[in-house]
């Protein structure tokens, strides 16, 4: 009996996490069918579906992984520069090929190359661990925002150009078509579908490939090297565990992902520039809070706390105001309520008290 | 044959000579026990065999082959497998996955297999989960199979520990102070678990260990480190009646 | 002589950095902890002297307002700080770092919003005239600026009054003892929690200094004005090797100097914006070659 339930467990949770958010895509879809969604809760779609990603995905270095990185914002910017330059080049040189083949293309190489970033801050990472590795990722987010603030990009006689500097590519001819325009950043990135439900539909799809891939990846033998590293690093190693690898691989796998999410960013959004607000660390911190918020580790936790922040703020105005101070007392309060012994035990206390109430109810049901 | 040998070890910590020209033999099948006085270096000795330190001198041999200096990893996979004197555990992990990351090197299946729930990775697990439960049952904590680890009484993460170290598929098992922090029944029945761990595993076991009743009730030989050196060497009630052993341990 | 300039000028910024350095580098050795509000303190600190020499001592003489706005900033800044540790930092001593760091990013949006909510969002501005008295003329091209005059001295005084402090106060000890070994200390009978509340309000209000020389040298100040200059100063810190004050004041120079460089070589290439990136290229470059800093020692891990 004990043994089916062990083998079981997580396969269950993941069937029901996968179900779940079925259920809740065909409602939404449902509801737009029937014109019942306002605009705003419409809008609020897809920029649920990148907020999930980014969330699932920084949880898998933070949260499993037991890293604190605080550039993820970072790899999304690589995505959604990349992928949109994708879009836009392709757009351009190749005005014919259809959209079912510029836009996977687009999700794969800004994810690559997102990945690529990953892997070169993974090796800068290597040797270092707790704070420093924070402000490490800080830094390395801070720089490549930077570095796309001052990318220019053009399509010239049908030749890619690019230039790295505070002015426009000299020389381009008066047909040049300007991609990148450094701190302007790149506009009229196509949007996926002009119709919100098909829009929706894709958006979901993509986010829900990245929860089931999160979800094997954690609950299989890679996940579990992952997880024995944040657990006990001596011991990992003393088992035979290749920590440097499965640390690269989270890394690498998250920046992948957070590339995907910034793909679909650019092109739900339509325009983009690399700003602080956007892709630096104050973004970075947003997406932490989707994480400390669900629970560190826990994936549908990182779900749910990442679909309650991008919507409760649109609904409650006033929240909106005051938004970035809760963030800031959500922060410290989890953190208090999670690691403070004596705080805890009052919540565990409070929890039993609770629990204990509801199997009341259900006992005197019974006896009903 | 010799499992380990050790030759010659030495190991500075600035100006300590924390472990001195240390010689040590284990022949294969031996449940052999390293004893010293608190401080006299025998988590140090655990350390480089385990590669954790690297000696400043000497030699070590695992089955003839020379490990001096290798990385943890590296030494694992050739055969040497620990336990810590602090526990270490994968404490938010369940008790079952402490012992499926120890079979970590043992049943592979690649990360695509993994991420895309590709046949083999259903293969893998089935492996790993009869092979982790039937490690489990050897110890008694079969039914703790969910719990988390840290959940654990303290002599069941002991015993935790152990089975996670067998898992690795050690030629030479290594237990730093098994029998801490249990009572007489609990080392009791500790003495029968790594008896039946050495006879049913073909395992050679050395082990650091103040308890003398579990030294000398199952160890077949000993040495003793004092200050850094080997005190005495031998068979464990020869060694046990040493005058110079007896001095050590209670002062003169 | 534009070298000279640029020098100096970085000299300047440096003493500031070695100044903020000093809190993260007192904090990082005794409470093992990265105070990552410690940028939004000075932030406030800024804050409150421009509202001080504002609103409430604006007929005086600039000197001795300006004196008695730094006073205010640094008053209100320890009881910021020591309310921060006690709240805030105090239930996680047993915590792991990554709990400590996540809830002192906390800590810094509470005091950024705050001070959004309050301040507003705009920058204000403030002007510090009276600090051309301290200019000192070295020829037609050359004069350092008052404000670069006072960073410098401001500096090298606390700095020396910090280090006698802990070289031979009764309380400097159990600061060095508690760094060493805070196990060990409490053995000893130092009072480990005391002490490290003492420490942090030794660094807050160095942090309430440090927002007064800001506000000096830029003459303006907003709700995010803190973080940047936190983040670098930090860099300082790691660059002098943490824990170590003349690290901090070496580490604070250099990183000063660095950028005013970087500054004036980039703005020739029109890429000016490019200058926090540099100084984060120099942080992991640090962290790359030598983790521990230039004055830092390495500390071995116990199995």
């Amino acid at each position: 009996m004990s043994k089916l339930k062990t083998m079981r467990q997580s396969t269950r949770k993941k069937c029901f996490i996968l179900l779940g958010m079925l259920i809740a895509f065909g409602i939404f879809e449902i509801l737009i069918a029937t014109n019942t969604l306002s605009n705003q809760m419409q809008n609020l779609l897809v920029p649920m579906c990148y907020n999930i990603i980014l969330a699932v995905s920084l949880n898998l270095v933070v949260g499993i992984l037991g890293e604190l990185s605080l550039g993820h914002a970072g790899f999304m910017c690589v995505g959604a520069f990349v992928g949109a330059f994708v879009s836009k080049v392709l757009g351009v040189l190749y005005p014919d090929l259809s959209k079912w083949i510029v836009f996977p293309l687009a999700f794969l190489i800004g994810g690559l190359v997102a990945a690529i970033f990953g892997l070169l801050v993974g090796f800068t990472i290597l040797r270092l661990k707790g704070d420093y590795l924070a402000i490490v990722t800080l830094a390395a987010g801070e720089i490549i925002w930077n570095i796309f603030s001052v990318t220019y990009a053009a399509v010239d006689n049908g030749k890619i150009r690019f230039s790295l500097g505070g002015t426009n590519i000299k020389g381009l001819s008066p047909s040049a078509k300007q991609i990148a325009t450094g701190a302007q950043g790149i506009s009229g990135i196509d949007p996926l579908s002009s119709n919100a439900g098909v829009r929706f539909a894709i958006a979901f799809a993509i986010t829900f490939v990245v929860v089931w891939l999160v979800l094997n990846f954690i609950h299989s033998r890679t996940g579990r090297a992952v997880q024995s590293y944040r657990d006990n690093r001596i011991a990992a190693e003393s088992i035979g565990i290749n920590i440097t690898k499965y640390r690269l691989i989270t890394i690498v796998l998250s920046a992948f992902l957070a590339g995907i999410a910034g793909v679909l960013y650019s092109h739900e959004l339509g325009v983009i520039s690399a700003k602080q607000e956007v892709f630096g660390y104050v973004m970075s911190i947003n997406i932490l809070v989707f994480v400390v918020l669900g629970g560190m580790g826990s994936t549908l936790g990182s779900i749910i706390a990442a679909v309650l922040l991008t919507v409760l703020p649109e609904w409650l105005r006033v929240l909106n105001d005051y938004r970035m101070l809760i963030y800031a007392v959500v922060l410290i309060g989890v953190m208090l309520i999670n690691n403070n012994p004596t705080i805890s035990s009052y919540v565990d206390a409070f929890k039993n008290k609770v629990k204990s109430l509801f199997k009341r109810k259900n006992k005197a049901k019974e006896a009903q | 044959m010799n499992v380990l040998e050790v030759k010659d070890l030495s190991i500075q910590f600035g100006g300590l000579r924390a472990v001195d020209n240390f010689n040590m033999t284990i022949k294969k099948g031996q449940l052999y026990g390293l004893i010293g006085p608190n401080g006299a270096g025998k988590t140090t000795v655990f350390n480089m065999l385990t590669g954790v330190y690297k000696p400043t001198e000497g030699h070590i041999f695992l089955d003839g082959e020379e490990i001096t200096g290798k990385p943890t990893i590296k030494i694992n996979q050739m055969g040497i497998a620990r336990t810590f004197q602090n526990i270490r555990l994968f404490g938010d992990m369940s008790v079952l996955n402490n012992v499926k990351a120890g079979l970590h090197n043992q049943i592979k299946c690649s990360l695509w297999s993994n991420l895309f729930r590709l046949p083999s990775n259903f293969k893998v697990e089935r492996e790993m989960n009869k092979k982790a439960m039937s490690l489990l049952e050897v110890f008694g904590l079969d039914k703790f199979a969910n719990h988390k680890a840290k959940n654990l009484p303290y002599g069941e993460q002991r015993k935790l520990e152990i089975a996670r170290a067998l898992a690795t598929n050690p030629k030479l098992l290594l237990l730093d102070e098994p029998a801490a922090g249990m009572n007489p029944n609990e080392t009791a029945e500790l003495m029968e678990n790594i008896r039946f761990i050495r006879d049913n595993f073909d395992m050679t076991i050395l082990l650091i260990e103040h308890d003398m009743r579990l030294v000398s009730g199952i160890c077949e030989e000993l040495t003793v480190l004092n200050f850094g050196s080997v005190l005495a060497q031998g068979e464990t009630s020869e060694v046990l009646n040493n005058p110079e052993v007896v001095k050590a341990y209670l002062g003169d | 002589m534009s070298f000279l300039n640029t020098l100096f000028n970085g000299i300047s910024l440096g003493s500031m950095y070695a100044l903020i350095a000093l809190g993260y580098t007192m904090v990082y050795g005794i409470a093992k902890m990265l105070n990552f509000a410690h940028g939004d303190v000075i932030m406030v600190g800024g804050i409150v002297t421009l509202e001080v020499m504002q609103n409430f001592v604006s007929g005086m003489n600039p000197i001795v307002g300006a004196l008695i706005s730094l006073l205010a900033a640094v008053i209100i800044c320890t009881l910021l700080g020591v309310v921060i540790e006690k709240i805030a930092y105090k239930p996680l001593r047993s915590a792991s770092s990554l709990a400590v760091l996540i809830t002192a990013i906390g800590v810094s949006y509470f005091l950024q919003n705050v001070a959004l909510l309050t301040f507003g969002s705009k920058k204000k501005m403030i002007s510090f005239a009276f600090l051309d008295k301290f200019d000192i003329k070295i020829n037609e091209q050359l004069t350092i600026q008052g404000s670069t005059v006072i960073n410098i001295v401001t500096m090298v005084v606390i700095m020396i009054l910090l280090m006698l402090f802990i070289k031979f106060t009764k309380a400097g000890t159990a600061m060095r003892a508690v760094s060493e070994d805070n196990g060990a200390a409490q053995l000893m009978g130092i009072n480990v929690n005391g002490t490290i509340s003492l420490t942090f309000a030794i660094g807050s209000a160095l942090a309430g200094v440090a927002g007064f020389m800001f506000l000096g040298s830029y003459a303006a100040i907003g709700a995010y004005s803190g973080t940047m200059p936190g983040i670098k100063a930090f860099t300082a810190a790691v660059f002098g090797g943490i824990g170590s004050i003349p690290g901090a004041m070496i580490g604070g120079l250099l990183l000063g100097v660095i950028e005013n460089f970087a500054k004036s070589i980039l703005a020739n290439m029109q890429l000016g914006t490019l200058v926090d990136p540099i100084v984060f290229i120099v942080l992991i470059l640090v962290l790359l070659i030598k983790p521990s800093g230039l004055l830092g020692k390495q500390v071995r891990e116990k199995v």
